[in-house]
């Protein structure tokens, strides 16, 4: 069934590059998929697989390299020229109309019709035979796709893939969103797809699930793909070896600091949007890493903590006290402050000024018999723009216009502006740049030092490894281990966050900074 | 040019912008012969500011709104609705002033349930609004008994009498009204914690939270306010009428809204001013005056005013690239 290297590929990139500025997110790609096979390729997040993706669909144009369909070079001018070439993706984010039904959504942008006139029955007969490829005939095709589960909504977007006769078929972590059953499903439609000949490329963090599904695999690292070879016999181990395979020699400064009392614990939380309870501690002068893929539920933990989703159960206990009240409001009265993963969307509010945004937590220190002194609160920013070195032309300055890193700056000295005491750092360096991510670190350092604590969730391993004290891994929505800094490495590290359980390394594993 | 001076045109745009549209139509009905004389006496001025009260004061309110990310379409039914109550006031023989306090109070109710509806019940206020119109309407005319209510004369009337009395005051009490309100309300906006809330409810409402700012409470506040300003501008409609009429300001709520729109006020929130809006609304006062004078008819008004309304936003659009 799985064709031999002899077979010509139905894809092949070669020398594949594409840069965002200064980041080279695809460094000399090569890749190749045969005919009828399950490909999986794997990376970290930023390892470049989103992008080499886009490069294939024709959504991004490659910088250099070649690619060959069918042995024909491939150049697509965008998305749609991508799918008349047989190249389909099914994306993350379902891309469905909901109040349209399974049909109509199936034809969409294809419909067929007579000078106009929709050919209804035309559609049907084409619709039904493309459920019955997938081997789901019984999905209702009239009902609102709204209405359906999941996993029949992606049946129904794979459904839509293959009425174009599309032979190449990308899904990007199809499984992250799908109960188990339903993920049975789409493997058992994968198989068969494979069996009549379709490639299918397979993007998925699930290394087990990768493990069952795909024939061959290919490992992207810092955009290039660094390992490819066939699933049978290949060691999971040696998999994340070529994930995590750099050297972790990154400077990342590491300040000195002792822990104190317990400051905050959690008892059974739970959230509305949690999967899990979830329980655990911190003390002060702590940093706790929390480590996991996106989506495991780590900002979701977050999220309730700070009382922007609704906590259905469990304690929250700050410095002794359990925390009553159901808003932030209470919870930055109480000394938490959170920066959000979402710096853009949530974390800042883009058309006000920096020095709004450093101090709307709390204008009090700024009004004078009940009026607000702007000179007094653009004083105040001013000394957050000069201790935190942020580059600003001044504090009234938007702070849309501002760099990555200067904007989350801005984000940070919020919280220091409001004396948050315990710090809910979420992706604090995510799209920031080296020089900033270091000054970063530092000042997290810092906070611990003071005595402040600190929760960071980072998705990028060397920097937990590099500043936490404790790192905790979450997997689909559990917090599956917690253990001292010391007796985490890389290897243990990615395969908890996969796999959901780690082996044991010994304790005098090496530090990338201590 | 230089960022900096690119930054400083832009601002000083900004401000003027507005100003500018005002003079170009007040400097066009200026040069028309046929108006000349008339358009720019002082007689006409204080007639244009009087007639600019009513639109002026559910205004104020308004951008309160628009600022913070919400719209309310029952501006007008609220009007009229405070009207009747305080002309039902007046003629049931309260004292004048318990009568204004009435009818002010009754649109800062319908506020109020505007501002709940919207945080209870997770509505959009398009939607909460949009039955607060019926309601309020329909309200307004089952009070009144779905004709207008007589009432006897009172000082009430001399809030929007074209010659004041006294004499000095020059124009209209209820012009020196909103002068004053809009002030106050500029200086709130501006420079207090609760204006700095507003903007950043409408500006991002997740990052208003996430600062903890409570922003079910911040709207509730805005949307009571706006609704006393349309109290307020109810009674300013039964002093110009000296009945109260539940039929009355029928589709103002657009004016009011295409006021703060001209005046710089975004419909996605987060941008908009007091003195934008009140020259917003002068902007439409002398344009329905102008016209009135050159004897258009009607419909060239609204076709006119319709035409601004678009150019205002393309410019502002435009201003912000």
């Amino acid at each position: 069934m799985i064709p031999g290297p002899a077979a010509p590929p139905v894809l092949r990139m070669s020398g594949v590059s594409k840069s965002f500025g200064a980041t080279r997110a695809l460094d000399g790609v090569s890749f190749e998929l045969g005919r009828g096979e399950v490909h999986a390729l794997i990376g970290e997040n930023g390892a470049g697989k989103s992008t080499m993706m886009k490069v294939l669909s024709g959504a991004l144009a490659p910088d250099a390299g070649r690619m060959e369909i069918d042995g024909r070079p491939y150049a697509p001018s965008g998305p749609l020229d991508g799918l008349r070439s047989g190249v389909a993706m099914i994306y993350q984010e379902l891309t469905l109309a909901p109040h349209m039904t399974v049909e109509e959504n199936v034809v969409l942008g294809r419909e067929v019709h007579r000078a106009g006139w929709l050919d209804r029955e035309a559609m049907r007969r084409k619709v039904r035979e493309t459920l019955e490829l997938v081997g789901h005939p019984e999905i209702p095709r009239d009902a609102p796709v709204g209405r359906l589960s999941v996993g029949v909504k992606q049946v129904v977007e794979i459904a839509r893939a293959l009425l174009n006769e599309s032979r190449i078929l990308v899904m990007d972590e199809p499984t992250s969103s799908l109960p188990l059953e339903d993920s049975q499903r789409l493997f058992e439609i994968i198989r068969r797809l494979r069996d009549q000949g379709v490639s299918v490329i397979y993007i998925s963090h699930f290394l087990e699930e990768v493990q069952r599904v795909a024939d061959r695999y290919t490992v992207l690292r810092d955009g290039r793909s660094v390992g490819s070879g066939r699933m049978e016999g290949t060691r999971l181990e040696d998999i994340i070896q070529l994930m995590v395979g750099r050297e972790l020699t990154q400077l990342i400064p590491r300040v000195e600091h002792t822990l104190g009392e317990t400051v905050l614990s959690l008892d059974g939380l739970k959230g509305a949007r949690m999967a899990a309870p979830i329980s655990l501690t911190l003390a002060r002068g702590e940093i706790l890493g929390i480590a996991g893929l996106i989506g495991s539920g780590r900002t979701e933990m977050l999220r309730a903590l700070f009382g922007l989703d609704e906590v259905e159960g469990g304690a929250i206990v700050v410095s002794g006290e359990a925390l009553a009240g159901r808003t932030p409001w209470t919870r930055i009265g109480r000394g938490l402050g959170l920066l959000s993963e979402d710096r853009q969307g949530e974390g800042l509010a883009l058309s006000m000024s920096v020095a709004d945004n450093m101090t709307l937590s709390d204008l009090t220190p700024y009004r004078r018999g009940g009026l607000l002194s702007p000179s007094l609160q653009r004083r105040g920013a001013s000394s957050w723009i000069e201790k935190l070195q942020i580059k600003a032309r001044g504090p009234a300055q938007p702070v849309a216009d501002l760099s990555g890193g200067n904007q989350q700056k801005v984000a940070l000295a919020r919280l220091l502006h409001q004396k948050a005491g315990v710090f809910l750092l979420d992706e604090p360096t995510r799209g920031i740049d080296v020089v900033s991510k270091s000054q970063i670190y530092e000042w997290i350092g810092e906070l611990a030092r003071e005595g402040k604590a600190v929760l960071f969730v980072s998705s990028y391993l060397p920097e937990l490894l590099g500043i936490s004290d404790t790192i905790a891994v979450f997997h689909r929505g559990a917090l599956v281990e917690s253990r001292p800094v010391a007796e985490w490495d890389a290897t243990s590290l990615m395969a908890a966050a996969t796999v959901g359980r780690a082996p044991r390394t010994a304790p005098s594993s090496p530090r990338s900074s201590a | 040019m230089s960022r900096q001076h690119r930054d400083r045109l832009s601002k000083a745009l900004n401000f003027f912008g507005p100003f500018i549209g005002l003079l170009l139509v007040i400097a066009l009905f200026a040069l028309i012969p046929e108006v000349q004389g008339r358009f720019l006496r002082f007689a006409n001025l204080k007639s244009v500011a009087t007639q600019s009260v009513i639109v002026a004061l559910g205004a104020l309110g308004m951008t309160l709104i628009i600022i913070s990310g919400g719209i309310d379409l029952s501006a007008a039914s609220n009007i009229a609705l405070s009207s009747v109550i305080a002309a039902y006031a007046v003629n049931a023989g309260l004292p004048p002033l318990a009568a204004v306090a009435l009818g002010v109070a009754t649109g800062g109710l319908v506020g109020l349930a505007n501002g709940a509806l919207v945080t209870r019940l997770r509505l959009v206020p398009f939607i909460v609004t949009l039955g607060m119109m019926g309601i309020a309407r329909g309200a307004a005319k089952w009070i009144a008994g779905n004709q207008k209510i007589d009432a006897p004369m009172t000082w009430v009337n001399e809030l929007m009498a074209k010659t004041p009395h006294p004499p000095w005051l020059l124009l209209a009490p209820g012009v020196w009204i909103v002068i004053v309100f809009a002030v106050v309300l500029a200086v709130v906006l501006r420079s207090t914690v609760f204006g700095r809330h507003v903007f950043a409810v409408g500006s991002n409402e997740a990052t208003a939270r996430l600062c903890g700012i409570r922003t079910d409470r911040v709207k509730v506040l805005v949307y009571a306010l706006a609704g006393l300003f349309c109290g307020l501008s109810g009674v300013m409609e039964f002093s110009r009428l000296t009945v109260g009429d539940p039929t009355v300001a029928v589709g103002l709520e657009l004016d009011i809204i295409a006021a703060v729109v001209i005046g710089g006020g975004s419909l996605s929130g987060g941008e908009g001013s007091i003195l934008g809006t009140m020259i917003g609304v002068l902007i439409m006062s002398f344009l329905r005056n102008g016209c009135t004078m050159m004897g258009w008819p009607n419909y060239i008004q609204e076709i006119i005013i319709g035409a601004i309304i678009v150019i205002a936003v393309t410019l502002d659009r435009l201003r912000h690239r």
